[in-house]
C-alpha cells in the first residue's frame, strides 16, 4: 500500500516534468503549426545549463536561473535563426530542419562536454525525506518537483485562461488565421510562444538533472515521450497535455514499479526483468492507441 | 504531377525526355555492373560494400518514398518496418541455428528465398496493425504517431532477451541462394543489385497505375477523391502496407549484408534518416530517394573520415537543405528547366 502511494507520487513527478515539455510542444503545435522535434534539445540545455553552474558554484539558486536562461536564449535563437523561416513550410521540411537542429546540438554537447553523463548533487535543503502520512518517507526534492510542477500548470491556467495575451494565445491556437486578420502582431506572438516553451523546456531540464545522469540523448528520450502525450491530450490544449502527462507519468511508473515483481512469478528472474521492461515501455503506446480508437483527435482537442 | 503525364504524351519534348530518361538507365545499368571489377582494378573493394549499402537504403528510402512523396503522409517510423524485415532473417537463423522451433511451431530458416519472403509478410502485417490505427489521424498527429509506434517496436525487441535485447542477434552465416556463395561480398552485391532492379520496375509501374494516380490525388485534395466516392482511408493504408513490405525487403537484405540485427535498426534517428533520403533526393520521384540514399550514405562516409563528430556537420547542412531548396535536389534541377512546378 506505502508502495503503492510512493509509485503514485513518482508517476506523478513525472508527469509534471512531462506536462511542462508538452504544454510548451503543444502550443508551438497549435499556434504556430510547427513541429519541433528539437524541444528536447532545450530540456537538454536546460538540464546542462543547471549542472555545470551547479558543479562550478554548487549553489543550486545560480544553476536553476542558470538553466531556465540557457533554455531560454537558445529557444530565442533557434527561433530566430531556424523556426521563424518554418512556418509557411511542410510538416517534412519542418521536420528536415529541427531533425538536423538535434543532430546539431546533441553533437555540439558532446564536443564540449563528452559523452560521460553528469550528476547533479541534491540541494542540501531539499535532500532529506518528508513523512507524508506518518511512517511513510518520501524524498523532499520529488516533492518540491510536484509543488512547482502543479504551481507552473496553474500559472499557465490563469496567464492563459485570464489575461489578455494568453487570450490570444487561446484564440491562435484554434483560429489562427482570423487571428492575424484582426491585426495581431503574430509574429511577436510566435516569439513569446516559443520563448515560453523554451523556458518551460529547461525548467523540466533543470529540475531532472539531481534525478537522472545528464547526458547526450536525455532529451529525445522524453520528446517521444511528449508526443505520447499531446497526442492522448489533443493538439493546442494546454489542459489536454496536463491530464495526458499525468496518464502517462502514472501509467508508466507503476507498470515500470509493478510489472516485474509480477512477471517473476512466472519465469526466470532475469527474463522477467528485461520483458518487464520492455512491455512497461510499450504500456503507455497502447494507451495512446486506445484513446486514437474512440477520440482520433485526442482527449481535450483544441482544434478542429 | 506533371512527370508521369509527360511520359504518356506524345509532343516532341516528352519523346526527347523519354530518349533521355532510357539512356540514362542504361548509364545506371552499366555502371552497377562494372563496379565491382572497378572497385577491384582501383584497389578499392570497399567501394563494392560501401556501394552495396547505398542500394539497401535506396530500397528503404523508395519505399518510404511512397507514401512521403506519392501519398503525402508524412510518416516518422518507417525503420520500425525495416528493423522488422531484419529481425525476420535473424530469428528465422537464431531457430535455425538452434535446431528448434519459433513459438513452438514455426521451424527456423537459412533460405534467403523463404526469410525474405517472411519477411515481407511480416513487416507487411506490422504495417496493416500500426497503419490501420495511425491512419486514423492527420497531419501533425500522424507524425507523432507513426514515431510513437515505431518507438514500442523498438522496446519490444529491446525486452526480447531471448533474441539479445539490447545487444542484437548476430547471424553468422548469409542465408543461402540457390548455389550462390553468398559469402562472397560481390556476389552478394549482384544479388542486391537484382532485387532493388526488380523492386524499382514493381515500383514504377505500381506508381503509374491507377492505384498511384489515387494516391497523388490524395495528396493533393484528400477531400475532393473523398468527394468523388473514393474511400481515401483504404488507398492510404494499402499504400501504407505496401510500404512497410519495400522496407521490410530491404532490412532483410541489410540483416544479411551485415549479418547482425539489433534495436539499432529500429531506431527514431533511423527513421529520420529515411525521411532525409527521401527529402534529400526529392520525394514523388523514382529514383529521387536512391540518389537521396546515395548521397546520405556517401556524406557519412565521408564526414567520419574526417571526424568523428560528423554530425555536427551533417546537423546544418540538412538545416540548409531544409530552408533553402524546396523538395530536394533533384527538384532543384527540375525547376530551373520547368518553373511551373
Amino acid at each position: 500500500m506505502t508502495l503503492a502511494l510512493e509509485q503514485i507520487l513518482n508517476g506523478v513527478q513525472f508527469g509534471v516534468a512531462l506536462f511542462l515539455l508538452a504544454a510548451g510542444l503543444t502550443l508551438i503545435f497549435g499556434i504556430m503549426g510547427v513541429i519541433n522535434l528539437a524541444h528536447g534539445s532545450l530540456y537538454l540545455i536546460g538540464a546542462y545549463g543547471a549542472a555545470l553552474v551547479s558543479q562550478r558554484t554548487g549553489s543550486f539558486i545560480l544553476a536553476i536561473l542558470a538553466g531556465l536562461a540557457a533554455s531560454a536564449i537558445a529557444g530565442l535563437i533557434i527561433e530566430f535563426v531556424v523556426i521563424r523561416k518554418l512556418y509557411a513550410r511542410d510538416h517534412v521540411q519542418q521536420v528536415l530542419a529541427t531533425f538536423g537542429l538535434i543532430l546539431f546540438i546533441n553533437e555540439g554537447a558532446t564536443i564540449l562536454f563528452g559523452r560521460q553523463p553528469l550528476f547533479v548533487a541534491m540541494p542540501p535543503a531539499l535532500s532529506g525525506a518528508v513523512e507524508i502520512i506518518p511512517g511513510v518517507p518520501y524524498p523532499t526534492y520529488r516533492l518540491a518537483v510536484i509543488a512547482v510542477g502543479l504551481l507552473v500548470a496553474f500559472g499557465l491556467y490563469l496567464f492563459v485562461n485570464k489575461t489578455r495575451v494568453g487570450m490570444l494565445v487561446r484564440a491562435g491556437a484554434t483560429h489562427r488565421d482570423m487571428v492575424r486578420a484582426l491585426g495581431v502582431d503574430i509574429r511577436l506572438l510566435y516569439t513569446l510562444v516559443f520563448g515560453l516553451g523554451a523556458l518551460l523546456a529547461g525548467l523540466a531540464g533543470l529540475m531532472a538533472g539531481p534525478l537522472l545522469a545528464v547526458q547526450v540523448g536525455m532529451g529525445e528520450q522524453i520528446l517521444i515521450l511528449t508526443f505520447v502525450v499531446v497526442v492522448i491530450g489533443g493538439v493546442g490544449s494546454i489542459r489536454g497535455a496536463f491530464f495526458g502527462a499525468m496518464i502517462v507519468g502514472i501509467t508508466d511508473t507503476l507498470l515500470r514499479g509493478f510489472l516485474p515483481a509480477l512477471l517473476r512469478s512466472l519465469m526466470t528472474t532475469s527474463q522477467a526483468d528485461a520483458l518487464a521492461a520492455g512491455l512497461s515501455s510499450m504500456g503507455i503506446y497502447l494507451i495512446m492507441a486506445l484513446v486514437l480508437l474512440i477520440k482520433p483527435q485526442g482527449l481535450f482537442s483544441g482544434q478542429n | 504531377m506533371a512527370r508521369t503525364e509527360a511520359a504518356a504524351g506524345v509532343n516532341p519534348g516528352a519523346r526527347r525526355i523519354l530518349l533521355l530518361r532510357g539512356a540514362g538507365l542504361v548509364v545506371l545499368a552499366v555502371v552497377l555492373l562494372l563496379l565491382p571489377m572497378t572497385a577491384n582494378a582501383i584497389g578499392d573493394p570497399a567501394l563494392i560494400t560501401l556501394a552495396t549499402r547505398m542500394i539497401i537504403y535506396a530500397i528503404a528510402a523508395a519505399s518510404l518514398n511512397l507514401i512521403l512523396g506519392y501519398g503525402g503522409l508524412v510518416s516518422f517510423g518507417h525503420a520500425a518496418y525495416f528493423g522488422v524485415g531484419g529481425y525476420v532473417v535473424g530469428i528465422l537463423y537464431f531457430h535455425f541455428a538452434a535446431d528448434d522451433l519459433f513459438l513452438g511451431f514455426i521451424p527456423g530458416s537459412n533460405q534467403f528465398l523463404i526469410t525474405l519472403f517472411a519477411a515481407m509478410v511480416v513487416s507487411g502485417l506490422a504495417a496493416l496493425v500500426l497503419g490501420a490505427l495511425s491512419l486514423r489521424t492527420t497531419g501533425l498527429q500522424f507524425i507523432m504517431i507513426t514515431l510513437a509506434f515505431a518507438q514500442m517496436v523498438f522496446f519490444l525487441f529491446v525486452s526480447l532477451k531471448v533474441y539479445g535485447g539490447d545487444d542484437g542477434l548476430i547471424v553468422r552465416r548469409r542465408n543461402l541462394l540457390f548455389g550462390l556463395n553468398m559469402a562472397n561480398d560481390t556476389t552478394f552485391y549482384f544479388v542486391c543489385v537484382t532485387i532493388a532492379a526488380l523492386y524499382f520496375a514493381v515500383f514504377w509501374r505500381l506508381v503509374g497505375s491507377r492505384f498511384g494516380l489515387v494516391l497523388g490525388g490524395i495528396r493533393q485534395n484528400e477531400r475532393r477523391l473523398a468527394a468523388i466516392g473514393i474511400s481515401t482511408y483504404r488507398y492510404k493504408l494499402v499504400a501504407f502496407v505496401i510500404a512497410g513490405i519495400g522496407a521490410g525487403i530491404a532490412g532483410a537484405l541489410m540483416a544479411n549484408f551485415s549479418k547482425f540485427v539489433s534495436p539499432d535498426m529500429l531506431h527514431w534517428s533511423r527513421s529520420g534518416e529515411l525521411m532525409i533520403m527521401v527529402i534529400l533526393g526529392g520525394g514523388a520521384t523514382l529514383f529521387g530517394p536512391a540518389i537521396g540514399a546515395v548521397i546520405l550514405v556517401g556524406l557519412e562516409t565521408v564526414l567520419t573520415g574526417w571526424t568523428e563528430h560528423w554530425q555536427f556537420i551533417l546537423g546544418p547542412i540538412l538545416i540548409l537543405i531544409a530552408l533553402f531548396t524546396r523538395g530536394g535536389v533533384l527538384t532543384l534541377l527540375e525547376n530551373r528547366r520547368a518553373p511551373d512546378a
